[in-house]
């Protein structure tokens, strides 16, 4: 009875961010000894227990007070060491994360052992290096989450497969050095990969439509911590360079070979790891940003579509026009999956979602023609492992836009509510990976490794 | 009696310094030493106490450390540290002025003869 009270005191105490738990701790011994000395002066548990809360103070008065003495905890914080009191030790997660950031870094390095070399330049080791690169790193990400998640040797199984998949596709297949079809593969084998990441992340449930979701979070913050972490890593090796420099010795080969891979690899586990410890410390940043460029990117797309009418010009095709136009609806598409992620599913239909349908149909408007422009040139020139390439992402990106841009209307309108939006960018993650594996194990056969 | 709020809050410092002077402690035996000490007059909300030590804490005039109680639980312990102790010391002759001038003005109780208490 009594312990039962404490403890929801606790909880209660607990939810004002001023205060700590060690701070709880030291006022639930406060709270206990008054309650056992008024036990013994003959109140009954019940009694004790209130006018020891009482005599505690009023709860918001207690936080403004702890508020002045720790400003700073206001300023919410990522507590990587566990709470102090307990001694300052590196929690078991840490542990992991730290480890596997090791591993990966030393695994980007052992090719090294056989003679290849990031950094040699030679063709064999610079098409090893590019057709392997997301195999040195993912799997200890991967790894990660089976330790986190407490995969089952069926879920670990069912994790590794891809994984293997993808190291004998790019290794047995007789890829032409720097070809085509390799650098396709190199380029598309990391999105298969951190797709199959997300399976170890969700735990084996990948089929949840919550559990993708939360993987798209997830993403959109690891990428921005993983960018915080190189702008960090950057400045590091600037000034190694420059100390260095500063007393005659050159560092910059020592840095290119071993401190940016090395560094890269493991900041990719140290970001997965920061993002899951910090999920429920910070906001979540790619939603915020996703907030301020909606509107930006909405408006230039409305002033390029508007000019483009006024003037009465068409798009030039070049040879990497078509390439653009699949990197501005992948950014479109990024815009929505992270407001969609964001939105409560329960708002009513606001500005932002008009502003949401606004942005799809004039990215589909400017994508349709410079979609239609390049049809005209590949009717006339043909097909390459490049064009068809684009041209498969240019159409399952306009696949989902339009029907996010259905749906949005639908929304709009009040005909449906807004769980199908989501359920089908979720719904929709699949296609990605199928895409991703045609490119790195259908296209070098089908275009004979050029 | 009730003892202004200000007055409580000036007094807490070197109410808990002294204490502490005495020997390491905790928060509930300095609340319990503070009621045995001014007989019960002088009230403070328990609670507020800790933000107080932790202030004191901070500005190094006091140590922590986290200990058990007599059953087990984690406890939090003070002890005041040497620069507490010149703190606690600069206090009293502050105090000792606030005393001394109060002496001489018909403020102190004994020269309030007709309407004293």
């Amino acid at each position: 009875m009594l312990e039962e009270r404490i403890g929801e005191w606790r909880s209660y105490v607990l939810r004002r961010q001023e205060i700590t738990t060690a701070d709880v701790d030291e006022l639930e011994d406060h709270l206990r000894n008054q309650v056992s000395d008024l036990q013994e002066a003959g109140l009954d548990g019940e009694e004790a227990f209130l006018i020891g809360v009482k005599r505690l103070g009023e709860l918001d008065a207690l936080s403004r007070e702890f508020a002045r003495e720790y400003s700073e905890r206001l300023w919410k914080r990522l507590v990587v060491a566990e709470a102090a009191g307990s001694g300052a030790a590196w929690s078991p997660e840490a542990r992991v994360a730290l480890g596997l950031a090791v591993a990966a870094a030393v695994a980007i390095k052992l090719p090294g052992l056989f003679g290849l070399n990031l950094t040699d330049g030679t063709l064999a080791s610079q098409s090893f290096y590019i057709r392997n690169l997301s195999l040195f790193v993912l799997p200890f990400l991967a790894g990660f989450f089976a330790w986190k998640r407490g995969l089952d040797s069926a879920g670990l199984l069912r994790l590794a497969a891809p994984f293997i998949a993808g190291a004998l596709a790019v290794n047995l297949l007789p890829f032409t050095p720097m070809g085509n079809t390799e650098v396709l593969a190199a380029l598309h084998l990391p999105i298969a990969l951190w797709l199959a990441v997300g399976v170890g992340y969700a735990g084996g449930a990948w089929r949840s439509h919550d559990q993708r979701m939360n993987y798209v979070r997830f993403t959109g913050e690891w990428f921005i911590y993983f960018v915080l972490i190189a702008l960090g890593g950057g400045v590091l090796m600037g000034f190694t360079m420059f100390v260095f420099g500063a007393i005659g010795l050159d560092a910059e080969s020592l840095l290119n070979s071993w401190i940016l891979p090395c560094g890269a690899a493991g900041a990719v586990v140290i970001a997965g790891w920061l993002v899951e410890a910090k999920q429920s410390v910070i906001e979540n940043m790619a939603p915020v940003l996703t907030l301020l460029f909606t509107p930006l990117f909405t408006l230039m797309l409305v002033a390029f579509l508007v000019t483009m009418v006024w003037t009465g010009s068409g798009i030039d095709v070049e040879r990497e026009v078509l390439i653009g136009f699949d990197l501005l609806l992948v950014l479109v598409v990024g815009l929505l999956l992270y407001t969609i992620s964001a939105r409560d599913p329960r708002a009513e239909p606001g500005f932002f979602d008009v502003l949401q349908l606004v942005l799809v149909i004039c990215a589909l408007l400017v994508d349709a023609m410079a979609l239609w422009a390049i049809l005209m040139r590949i009717s006339a020139f043909g097909f390459t492992p490049n064009r068809v390439a684009a041209l498969g992402e240019n159409l399952i990106l306009v696949v989902n836009l339009s029907w996010s841009a259905v749906l949005y209307a639908r929304l709009l309108g009040k005909r449906s509510g807004f769980a199908p939006l989501e359920r089908w960018q979720t719904a929709y993650l699949p296609v990605y990976a199928i895409w991703a594996w045609i490119v790195v194990v259908i296209f070098p056969l089908a275009f004979r490794f050029q | 009696m009730d003892i202004g709020k200000d007055l409580v809050a000036a007094s807490a410092t070197p109410l808990v310094l002294a204490i502490l002077s005495e020997g390491e402690s905790y928060g509930y035996a300095i609340i319990k030493r503070v009621d045995e000490l001014s007989g019960g007059k002088l009230q403070w909300t328990d609670g507020m106490l800790y933000p107080l030590l932790h202030r004191l804490e901070r500005n190094g005039l006091v140590k922590a450390r986290w200990g058990r109680s007599e059953s087990g639980r984690r406890r939090k312990y003070y002890e005041l540290s040497e620069e507490g102790s010149e703190e606690l010391t600069n206090q009293q002759r502050q105090w000792q002025v606030v005393e001394d001038t109060l002496r001489g003005t018909p403020f102190w109780f004994s020269k309030l003869a007709p309407q004293g208490i």
